[in-house]
């Protein structure tokens, strides 16, 4: 195998050269159908398996237990109130969780008193939430907010520092595929939809827009004098940008996607459900579709856009009359 | 010398980030001293262990309500909490519309009543008062049984003393004003007569029944005293302004029984009507007039502070705030304690994967990823201690998780910058030369891509709620950590170590070998070009050094360059050769 390095310095020279500009047919098809597919899993699978903040209602996690029966929880939620419907689940390890409806502040210590003893644990390790119906909703209003106005900002600054707006539409565009994808696969994971995940998906917002302004910012360089150039056309000097920080961008969703991976382990298999878990699998996720959205959407994205503005058309035209008569001259011409 | 100077600069660079750790460390070991700071962050509830209810403000009738009027309400909130002797309460407004009350154990029924309940603010007259601060009157000499006052007619008015019955008078008696306050009821009936402290004074009251009740308020304000003459005096009052026609008429009523009483004597106690929030008293002005019109004005001893601070309490306690729990969350503190022990052990290990993979990629170069990273956090656990004793800052889960996402992104940095010091390298340039450019290059890159990373930690924590806010809070912690580091740390060192041989000479294990980066020629000939940079470098490169440089002088655009310019010179103009030279040569820059 040859080292990481030689490959890095065959994609700098342009030796070696993956076709992320030239085959984007290929890659908007595939995207089309990761999204188209992204879209399907919620709306087929029964849409998001949303979380105890967003129905509104009781939850209990009870750790350290001696039985992991889930019959005892429910019987004792029904003797603590009565026609009280409750899910009890063993989410890890020594941990059960019982969901409940919306339980009155009276009942949820009731509830409370009637888990401890039936599981035989001390006030220590039970942990209760009681959410209304409208704290879901109050924190995914105000991601939205956060959304919207994050993209617009970001969208200016990106047009502000790379002087054009097409680079913002791009790289805005390539975040919302990360963004349907990632949904896609939460969806499919049956994960519950907590705030935490809401976190998850707001930092992946924020982790594919940051991935991509560091791959143009280097497009920028390669592209800044093309119009005085013969060289190369602009998807060419595209690709080649990508192919460059190709080897960055593999490294950067490593070293990104460990931390990340270290968390969803110790959070799904040791933990159970919580914080760590909900947070680090939209992490995990957005990451690694980032890291690829990048590439293959936002970038070729970009040199569609622009390819077609008159002044590079005509470069383009250069280009390929110089590369003709090159071959022609090449092939008249016996060896230098 | 032209080495000197950036050199030095390096140097000083490295001394100045030592100075600004050494500074906040020597802060926070003096704030330890002192006792008000502590070696270890401060942890929020899910960490700890506690309770965290979240309240969302309900106005009887009015469909929203103001940020002053739920400033008003947090330090009612904030009042009851305190009052109720639950210490260390963290009480909070978030998002703008919602109240967030952070408590250490599970509150009981009564606490947790007591914090939705709206604010309870009415006017009751005043049947007997202390002169001096007052505390529990001891045991032994407490009006014995037989003495205690018994009522020889039912009560005629709310001022009759009447109501002071055997154990109202007991109770007035065993109840103290001063530290240590005797716990009192704080939803009364307001049928019935009152033992009640006034806070600011430690004056102790019995009061009649209720005769204004807080919705008769309608509004009030504070200013500067018009004088008899109608010019301002000097002197701070309070306007209170009551419905009209109820509150007015009732408020003549009781003027004029306590208004005759105060022509009588105007130290009687029972010519005063005390303003009662949640059954603290908050004032108890005399009556020196009868009040027709339901404007009056309450004047004595205020300053510009004390005369707002009462017409708040009257303008917003009259409010019929109550709160609605929005959702209350209760943690055990072996919960909290496993999940931060999780989160370490998350933390520790992913940050070790970074450190085998760094080490993986860049050889002796990963060092440095490893080292700043170190340096990293530790200014970003500075950061948090600081913040936690200037700010109260606590470390949640979700900051928790915001760090370790953000040994990732931090990290990014240092691969953004090798590379394109690994990008310069493979265009044939120095070391020091590769290391100047690169950073030139990467600079740029990673300014404007930290500043994508910021703007969404900005925005995410002034727009979000809840565990959200302190995510945000660590994530544009650590990349303003991060920025510290990249220029003041990794920039500097790699500077230096581009000067030593290990790294100079491009040592296998360096991580920037330029044999292996592929910074070999592979033409010699025509076309050399060097750049300014590189000359020197011969000049001053030792002796072992020049002959293997000479062999990597040859940049990958000189090559290029030899070999088109070899293909065109038989086959094209002299000028469009070059052309393509400038374009080459540009390009490399």
């Amino acid at each position: 195998m040859k080292s990481f390095a030689t490959f890095g310095n065959e994609l700098y020279t342009g030796e070696r050269s993956y076709e992320f500009v030239g085959k984007r047919k290929i890659w908007f098809g595939i995207t089309g159908l990761a999204v188209l597919v992204s879209l399907l899993i919620p709306m087929l699978g029964g849409g998001f398996n949303f979380g105890i903040e967003f129905r509104g209602g009781s939850q209990f996690t009870i750790s350290e237990v001696a039985h992991t029966d889930a019959v005892i929880g429910e019987e004792a939620v029904d003797q603590a109130v009565p026609g009280t419907a409750a899910v009890v689940t063993n989410i890890a390890g020594k941990t059960m969780q019982v969901q409940t409806d919306r339980l009155t502040d009276d009942e949820t210590l009731k509830v409370s008193d009637a888990l401890k003893s039936a599981y035989g644990v001390t006030d220590d390790h039970i942990t209760s939430t009681f959410v209304g119906p409208t704290w879901g909703q109050d924190v995914s209003r105000q991601a939205i907010i956060g959304f919207i106005v994050f993209v617009l900002l970001a969208t200016v600054l990106m047009a502000v520092y790379f002087r054009t707006w097409r680079m913002s539409i791009a790289a805005v565009v390539g975040m919302l595929v990360v963004m349907v994808v990632t949904a896609g696969v939460y969806a499919a994971s049956r994960f519950e939809v907590t705030p935490s995940a809401i976190i998850g998906f707001l930092t992946i917002l924020s982790y594919s827009l940051y991935d991509t302004v560091v791959v143009f910012d280097k497009i920028r360089e390669n592209t800044a004098d093309i119009t005085k150039s013969v060289r190369r056309t602009f998807g060419e000097e595209v690709n080649l940008a990508v192919n460059q920080t190709l080897v960055r961008s593999i490294n950067t969703m490593m070293v990104a996607v460990l931390p990340v991976a270290s968390i969803l382990f110790i959070g799904a298999f040791l933990l159970g459900a919580g914080t760590l878990r909900d947070l680090s699998l939209a992490l995990f996720i957005g990451i690694i579709v980032s890291t690829f959205s990048t590439i293959f959407v936002a970038a070729p994205l970009y040199a569609w856009l622009r390819e077609r503005e008159p002044e590079l058309a005509r470069q383009a035209k250069k280009v390929h009359s110089r590369r003709a008569s090159e071959a022609n001259e090449t092939a008249k011409t016996v060896n230098v | 010398m032209a080495r000197t100077g950036p050199t030095s600069t390096a140097r000083r660079t490295l001394l100045w980030l030592a100075a600004i750790i050494i500074a906040c460390t020597l802060a926070v070991g003096g704030g330890v001293l002192a006792g008000a700071a502590s070696w270890s962050p401060k942890l929020g509830l899910d960490l700890e262990g506690g309770t965290q209810m979240i309240l969302a403000p309900k106005v009887e009738g009015a469909g929203s309500i103001t940020s002053e009027q739920l400033d008003q309400a947090v330090s009612i909130i904030r009042q009851r909490v305190d009052g109720s002797g639950v210490s260390e309460a963290q009480i909070s407004t978030e998002g703008g519309n919602n109240v967030v009350v952070n408590m250490p154990g599970k509150p009981t029924d009564a606490e947790r009543e007591l914090i939705k309940a709206s604010a309870n603010m009415n006017f009751r007259p005043v049947i007997v008062a202390t002169q001096v601060p007052s505390g529990a009157v001891p045991e032994a000499e407490q009006t014995p049984a037989d003495k205690l006052p018994v009522p020889t007619a039912a009560p005629v008015n709310a001022s009759d003393p009447n109501w002071v019955d055997a154990a109202l008078m007991k109770q007035f008696e065993a109840t103290s004003c001063i530290a240590p306050l005797t716990d009192r009821p704080t939803s009364s009936d307001p049928a019935k007569p009152l033992v009640s402290c006034e806070p600011d004074s430690g004056i102790k009251y019995i009061l009649g029944p209720v005769e204004i009740p807080g919705k008769w308020i309608k509004t009030a304000s504070y200013g500067l005293q018009a004088g008899a003459q109608g010019a301002t005096t000097n002197e701070w009052s309070v306007q209170l302004t009551l419905t009209k026609p109820e509150g007015a008429q009732a408020f003549k009523e009781v003027t004029q029984r306590l208004n005759s009483k105060y022509l009588a004597n105007p130290e009687d106690p029972q010519s005063r009507f005390a303003i009662v929030l949640d059954d603290s008293v908050i004032s108890a002005p005399a009556s020196m007039a009868v009040i027709t019109d339901g404007q009056s004005s309450i004047t004595g001893q205020f300053t510009e502070e004390s005369a707002k601070s009462l017409s708040d309490k009257l303008k917003f306690g009259s409010l019929p705030i109550s709160f609605e729990i929005q959702s209350e969350l209760q943690i055990s503190a072996t919960l909290g304690l496993q999940q931060l022990e999780m989160g370490m052990l998350a933390g520790l290990i992913g940050l070790g994967l970074v450190v085998i993979y760094s080490l993986f990629q860049y050889r002796a170069l990963g060092l440095v990823t490893i080292s700043s990273l170190v340096i990293a956090g530790v200014i970003t656990y500075l950061a948090i201690i600081l913040l936690g004793w200037a700010e109260n800052y606590r470390l949640s889960l979700a900051g928790v998780a915001g760090i370790i996402v953000a040994i990732g992104q931090t990290a990014d940095s240092f691969i953004v910058y090798f590379e394109r010091v690994r990008d310069e390298l493979r265009d044939g340039r120095g070391l020091v030369a590769a290391v100047e450019n690169g950073w030139a290059r990467a600079k740029r890159t990673i300014l404007a891509s930290k500043a994508v990373n910021l703007l969404a930690a900005l925005v995410l924590y002034f727009v979000s709620v809840g565990n959200v806010k302190g995510f945000a809070f660590t994530l544009g912690l650590t990349a303003v950590a991060d920025l510290i580091v990249v220029f003041m740390f990794t920039h500097p060192t790699l500077q230096l170590l581009a000067r030593t041989k290990f790294f100079g000479e491009g040592h296998r294990f360096s991580g920037l070998d330029p044999v292996q980066l592929g910074a070999i020629p592979l033409y010699r000939g025509a076309g050399r070009l060097r750049t300014p940079e590189e000359t020197m470098e011969v000049v001053k490169g030792k002796n072992a050094r020049a002959a293997g440089e000479a062999e990597r002088r040859q940049t990958i655009a000189e090559r290029r360059l030899a070999a088109k310019e070899a293909e065109l010179v038989g086959s094209r103009g002299a000028g469009a050769a070059k052309s393509e030279s400038n374009e080459d040569s540009k390009e490399n820059k």
